[in-house]
This record gives C-alpha cells, structure tokens and sequence, in this order.
C-alpha cells in the first residue's frame, strides 16, 4: 500500500461554502485526514443553495456542488450553541494538527473557538482563517461572496471586449485562488513547526490572493498608471491570438508567438499567401489588420471540426486547442490520462464523479478515498475510532444534543 | 516559515508564481534567467520579486555544470521542461534523482509529462480553453472569451507550490525527494467552481451566459450581474439566505431613503424570496428597478454606502480602483522596495499574514553570482 505524503496531517474546518473547503479537500487527496464540521440545523450553505441537486430536488445529500469540494473527507454534525457540542469542538481541535475556518472575521473567536484559546490546549495548532477582506482593516466586517469579490478585484473588468460590458467569471472564481494559496500556506505552517513546534495563526484575505493574479497589471499601474483594460482575446505579444468558429459548432483558440509560427499556420490552412503578404508581415502589421486576418483565420476554421483543426495546428507546431465545453472536460483523453475524473459511490448519487487536483507525485500519488459525506455521515465514528470515546459516552451526547 | 529551504526555479511564465508563492512563504527562491531575458517585463518583476536572479544559459556547458551545483545545494527544484531542449534535458527527473535522491522536481507543463498532449504548444488562452474557462466567458452563443491579463499560468503556479510543498512534508519523513508532475490544463479546472458537477449529476453543460449569473434557479432563470453606474459597473446579485435577505432588505432601504421608484420590489417578503425557484419573469419584475437605481450610483459611493449597510456586492474595479482601496493600505499589502535601477517599485506584498505579520519582500531582480550556502533540513 503507498503511503500518502500528507498521511500525518489531521484537519477540522469549520465554515462552508467553498474558499475554506476547498482548501481541506486538495490536503484530503494527499491523504490528510480532513473532519468538516457542519450542523444539522445550519449545514454547509453549498448543501442547499446551490444547484446542481440530483433530480432537480434540493436536499442535504443531493447537492453536486457540496460534493464536488468534500470528497475524501469525514463529515460531522456538532451544535456548537449546545454546551456539550462545543466542548466536543474543542477536544477535536486538540486532536488535529490544523483548523481551517472561513467564518466572517470575529466569529470563531465570539463562539470560543479563536486561536488565542484554542492554542492554550493545541499550542502547536496551525489555524488559517479565510475571509474576502481578512481579518482587519477598515472593510474586515464586509460580508460578501467570491463571485462578487473577483469584481473588486479587478479580473471582470478585464474580461470582455473593449466596447462591451465587463464579463463574469464563473462562480467564486477568487475563492479558488484563495483556498490554493491558502493550502501552500498550511504546508509552509507545518513545516515551521515540525522544526520549531510553533503553531502558526494564519490569516488569508480572498481579496489580496486574488490580486497575485493580476500582480503584473498593477505593477504596471504603480510604475507608470498605465490602467489595463479589458481587449477580448486579443495580447499584446501575439497575433494571431483568439477564438475561431469551427465548423462543429464549437470554438477553436489559437496563438502565432513568432512570425515563423505565423507562417507554419499560413501553410496548414491553406493560405501560404498570408504569410507573403506585407499586412501580415510583422506583428504590429498583424495586430493592426487583426480585423482582416481574423476573417481569413475562421474562413478556414469554419471548414473543420475543432479537434481536427487543433491537431493538424499542432502538428505543425502551432499554439492551439478547441475551446472545451465543461462536458468536453470528460472526454479529454489528456485529463483522462492523468486520471482526473474518479467516481466513487454515493448513497444519493449512486456514483460521485469526483476531480483530482492538478498535479500528482511520483513516488507517492494522491487518491481520492470516497465520495463527499453525507450530512453527519461520520460523527459516531470520529468520535469513537479517531477520538476514542465509549458508544455509551457518544449516545449520552448525542440525547443532549451535542450532534444536533 | 520557509525559512531555510532553498528553491532552485527555472521557469518560464507558467511557473513563476510557484516561486513567488514559495519565497512569500520563506524560501530561499534563486531564479534562473538565459542572458538577455525581459526583466523589465512587468508580469517578470511582479512574479520573480522576493527571489535573488541569476544567469545561466542552458545552450552553454559551462552553465550547464554550474546548475548542477546549483540543483546540488537545493530543496525544490521548479521546471517547466519543454522537451528537445537542454533545459528540460537538465531538469530531467530522473538524472538528478541519481545524483541528488532527496531533490524535489515540480515538472510544470501545459497538459502533463506523458499522455495525449504532453508535447502541445499552449499559452493561456490555449489552456483557458482546453480547461473549460473560455467556454463559461463571453456572451452566448458568442466569442468565448479568455480575461485580459492571463491567468492560466497563475493557476498553474500556484498548484505547483502546493504540490512541492506536498512533495516536501513527505520528504521530511521519508528523506527521499521526488518528482511532482503540474498540468496547466488540469489547474484550470480549479477555476470552474462547481460547472462540471451539473454535467455529472444533471447532464448539464454550464455554458457562459454574459452579464448574467445562472446555475441557481432550477427553472433556469437568470440574474443580472453587471449593473451600469454613473462611472462604470456595479458587480450585485440577489442572493437568498441569510445574507442575501439583509442585502436585499438593505438595498430597499437605500432606494427608499433616496425616493427612487421600488416597482416590484416594494412587496417582497426577503424572509421568505429564494433563487432557487423563481422565474425569469419574477427576476425582471424584480430587477428592473434596481437597474435605475444603480445607473445613479457611483462605484465608490456603492463601496462605502454597501459597506456601511452591511450588503454584498461591489464595484467591477480597475487596477486604479485597486491601487486606492484604503482596505489593503491598511493591511500593509503593498511593499515598496528598490529596483535594480534604484527607484522604488510597488508590489502586491506576500500573500498572508502570519502571526500577526506580513513577510516582507526581499528586493530582486538584479542579476548575481551563486554564492548560496543551503543548509539542509
């Protein structure tokens, strides 16, 4: 059996939805051992907000979208307004080496699990906090969603042409950069006390993780107030640099990086010619005849399936790829390759397909263990196996409500 | 926290935010550029800050050895191999691990080291395709669009450092590097969100749907996204729940306090009003309103007074915007430091604060001789 490299490592999350979540499930899949922490009467908010339900029918065990970030993880209920239900918070607290929350600023702390108490028990306890703003500043207390904050943070104005209305991104798109650079911040805290046994209070703002992305646009607005707009798929570096029609229906996105690339595309569409002409001679004659040039390109993409056109570009040493569909998605042979995709059984779903992340080690890969728990699916034996407590002390919990 | 690690990075762009993410951390991040690179770039000198610069042309034997000195005296080595070139030959897996077995080799590609598509050519919009975001930008049925300043390669980079930190916890077990194998394809995906989960529970392809936000209502309806201002776009859905009924209530509020007409808003019960079922009828009644209201409203004013009432909803920012925001002045996120040519360069500064503190920047940029001394852990 291969040992998993993070197969140490014992995480609780409290919180819900996706920034903190996503965050445990990419440890889960690295052999982690990751407890998310809900409620009966106020489960993880991607249980019942959000579709995609199976069958069309909201329920707390029907949600793709709860699934598609709990995977491989244990899912536990615990009120914690409920006196026993809390002290059950803290002893698993103490059990784990790291506490992932993305409450708004304050409320771990009102509820009497903040960091300064729980390290006075754990003080080797590595704690990230993930909210929009982080946990100060003048705006800390701002509630707010990831598909609204990638807005503040500039990408949806950056997206769409120079004419139009800015563009959405899908879903909490910031929340996802967020909850990556939050699982590196996790690792580089444990890694700090496996040689110090330092705990660490970690505070990650989805706002400020969303602006590494466009580091480059706001230095050059520091440097020279040059103000990035948004220009369709057209860069600065490139052209031909954009999506085309095929004849499919579906899309088609390529890039000429040199004028030797420009020609190799010329050539396999047909078009030799294009590259002799002076329009398209260089780069900024090719960017100032975009227009023209862009109707040559779909003229010839228009005649292929997307695929096709893809690998006959490529093969020629082209930039290229079809514009894939979220159904495409699991038909890719690449992504089938590295095994993306893996389904796992599932009481409502019959089989969860769940995604692997986007990377994988040689010596020790990662796996996805099981589907996403269903609404406290796994508190009798958190309690029991991982924290060795009799059935007669969980029942006497549970008649107090402390699972409620 | 980092501290003490040495991180040997020899990417290209898709990789150089697995450095800056690693340094931001702590490591010690030496990069490697061929003579006569683009450091001036402003994407290079945004991502490659925090990390010491040195040349090293992979075409010259020389340099060839000194990286393997170089790669002697690391933790992590960062790559994006492109295979025929001597740079991937020197960054081969395998022929570092015979010399240096507790090396960790995070292999960064466009679609992954073997399969298929190993050998594609991609930039960012080739892999904001292949991974799905294109398709969920743009308006219907129209162009699909890719974001201005790419983000595919921050995806990848940023998956990277976690699998080298992944790699590196198990390595401090075992005492054994290995090699960690990032496709850019795959980090795209992340971007996603919960699309393909309508593909695999419902048969539904989340397709992109311009302005407007849907995959919340089981009847199919859509909501307005982007709201016209009196200087730009205001980013506001209606949301339900908690959160969604006092923004809403708050929104009304606001509306009345200023006399503009409420239309249909002046009957809903917020405590009761869900997307989840609502008709596209319902949400037109209900927002056509509110387009008038906002189209009087400034982004600024929109941030304050949404702030003051506690509503969720921003204003779609421009890099200036960003630039102003008094939240991350407060928070100390941007750094200045020197620049190789003496005048002082504004960085977004490392990417959390710990223990209270925000990491400082270490200058960059000006190329040095190696001279590093890593002490192993």
């Amino acid at each position: 059996m291969t040992t998993h490299a993070l197969a140490d490592i014992k995480i609780v999350e409290f919180g819900g939805y996706a920034a903190g979540p996503h965050i445990g499930k990419v440890l889960a899949n690295f052999g982690a051992t990751v407890v998310h922490v809900e409620s009966r009467a106020r489960p993880d908010g991607f249980r019942l907000q959000y579709p995609p339900f199976q069958d069309g029918k909201p329920g707390v065990n029907s949600s793709g979208c709860f699934a598609h970030f709990n995977d491989s993880k244990l899912g536990i209920t615990l009120d914690l307004k409920n006196e026993q239900g809390m002290a059950l918070a803290r002893r698993l607290v103490d059990w784990s080496d790291v506490v992932i929350e993305n409450m708004r600023p304050g409320v771990m702390a009102r509820i009497g699990l903040g960091y300064d108490v729980l390290a006075t028990t754990n003080p080797g306890l590595v704690m990230l906090s993930t909210c929009n703003m982080g946990q100060t500043g003048p705006r800390a207390d701002t509630p707010g969603f990831g598909s609204q904050l990638t807005a503040l943070a500039g990408m949806c104005n950056l997206t769409g042409f120079p004419d139009g209305p800015p563009m959405l991104l899908y879903g909490p798109y910031i929340d996802y950069i967020a909850s990556t650079l939050g699982a590196s911040a996790v690792l580089a805290a444990l890694e700090r006390r496996r040689r110090t046994g330092q705990g660490a209070c970690i505070d990650v703002s989805q706002y400020e993780c969303g602006l590494m992305f466009l580091a480059g646009s706001l230095f050059e607005y520091h440097r020279s107030g040059t103000i990035a707009q948004r220009c369709g798929n057209a860069d600065p570096a490139a052209a031909p640099h954009g999506a085309y029609p095929a004849r499919d229906g579906g899309w088609i996105a390529l890039s000429c990086w040199s004028d030797a690339e420009f020609a190799s595309l010329c050539r396999v569409t047909g078009q030799a010619e294009l590259a002799d002409d002076i329009r398209y001679a260089t780069l900024a004659a090719r960017q100032a005849n975009a227009a023209a040039l862009d109707v040559a390109l779909a003229a010839w993409t228009g005649a292929q399936d997307a695929a096709t056109a893809a690998e006959r570009l490529q093969a020629a040493g082209v930039h290229a790829h079809p514009v894939s569909s979220v159904a495409n998605l699991f038909d890719d042979p690449q992504l089938d390759q590295r095994g993306l995709w893996r389904r796992r059984p599932h009481d409502v779903f019959g089989e969860q397909t769940c995604c692997f992340p986007a990377f994988d080690l040689s010596d020790t890969p990662g796996e996805i263990t099981c589907a996403a728990p269903l609404l406290g699916e796994h508190t009798e034996r958190v309690f029991r196996q991982l924290l060795g407590m009799s059935a007669k002390d969980v029942a006497a919990h549970e008649a107090a409500g402390a699972f409620d | 926290m980092l501290g003490g690690i040495a991180v040997l990075d020899a990417t290209d762009r898709l990789g150089w935010l697995a450095g800056r993410v690693l340094a931001d951390l702590g490591a010690d991040v030496t990069k490697l550029e061929a003579p006569g690179a683009d450091v001036a770039d402003a994407e290079w000198r945004a991502l490659n800050v925090n990390k010491t610069l040195v040349e090293l042309d992979f075409e010259r034997a020389a340099d060839c050895e000194r990286f393997d000195a170089l790669a002697a005296d690391s933790d992590i080595l960062l790559a994006t191999p492109v295979a025929g070139t001597a740079a991937a030959r020197a960054c081969d897996y395998a022929r570092l691990a015979s010399r240096h077995p507790r090396l960790i080799v995070v292999a960064i590609t466009p679609f992954g080291l073997a399969g298929p598509k190993a050998g594609w050519r991609a930039s960012d919009i080739e892999l904001m395709a292949a991974g799905g975001a294109m398709s969920l930008a743009g308006e219907p049925g129209k162009t699909p669009l890719r974001v201005s300043a790419p983000q595919a390669y921050a995806w990848t980079g940023a998956q990277a450092a976690v699998g080298a930190l992944v790699a590196f916890h198990h390595r401090a077990a075992s005492g054994r590097g290995q090699q960690v194998d990032v496709s850019a394809q795959a980090a795209v995906i992340t971007a996603l969100s919960h699309a393909p989960a309508f593909v695999s529970v419902q048969g539904h392809t989340p397709t992109r749907a311009g302005a407007y936000m849907t995959g919340r209502s089981v009847t199919g309806a859509r909501f307005r996204v982007f709201w016209p201002c009196r200087d730009g776009y205001i980013n506001f859905i209606l949301y339900g729940g908690v959160a969604g009924r006092r923004t809403n209530e708050q929104l009304v509020a606001w509306m009345r306090a200023r006399g503009a007409e409420l239309g249909a808003l002046a009957s809903i019960d917020w405590e009761k009003w869900s997307p989840t079922g609502v008709t596209q009828d319902e949400v037109d009644a209900i927002e056509a309103p509110i387009a008038s209201f906002l189209a009087g409203i400034g982004k600024r004013e929109f941030l304050d007074e949404g702030h003051r009432r506690e509503m969720l909803g921003y204003p779609v920012a421009n890099v200036a915007d960003t630039a102003s925001d008094a939240q991350l002045a407060a928070r100390g996120f941007w750094q200045d430091i020197p620049g190789p040519d003496g005048r002082t360069e504004r960085h977004c500064g490392s990417f959390a604060i710990v223990d209270g503190e925000r990491l400082a920047l270490r200058a960059g940029g000006a190329p040095v001789t190696p001279t590093r001394q890593v002490k192993r852990t």
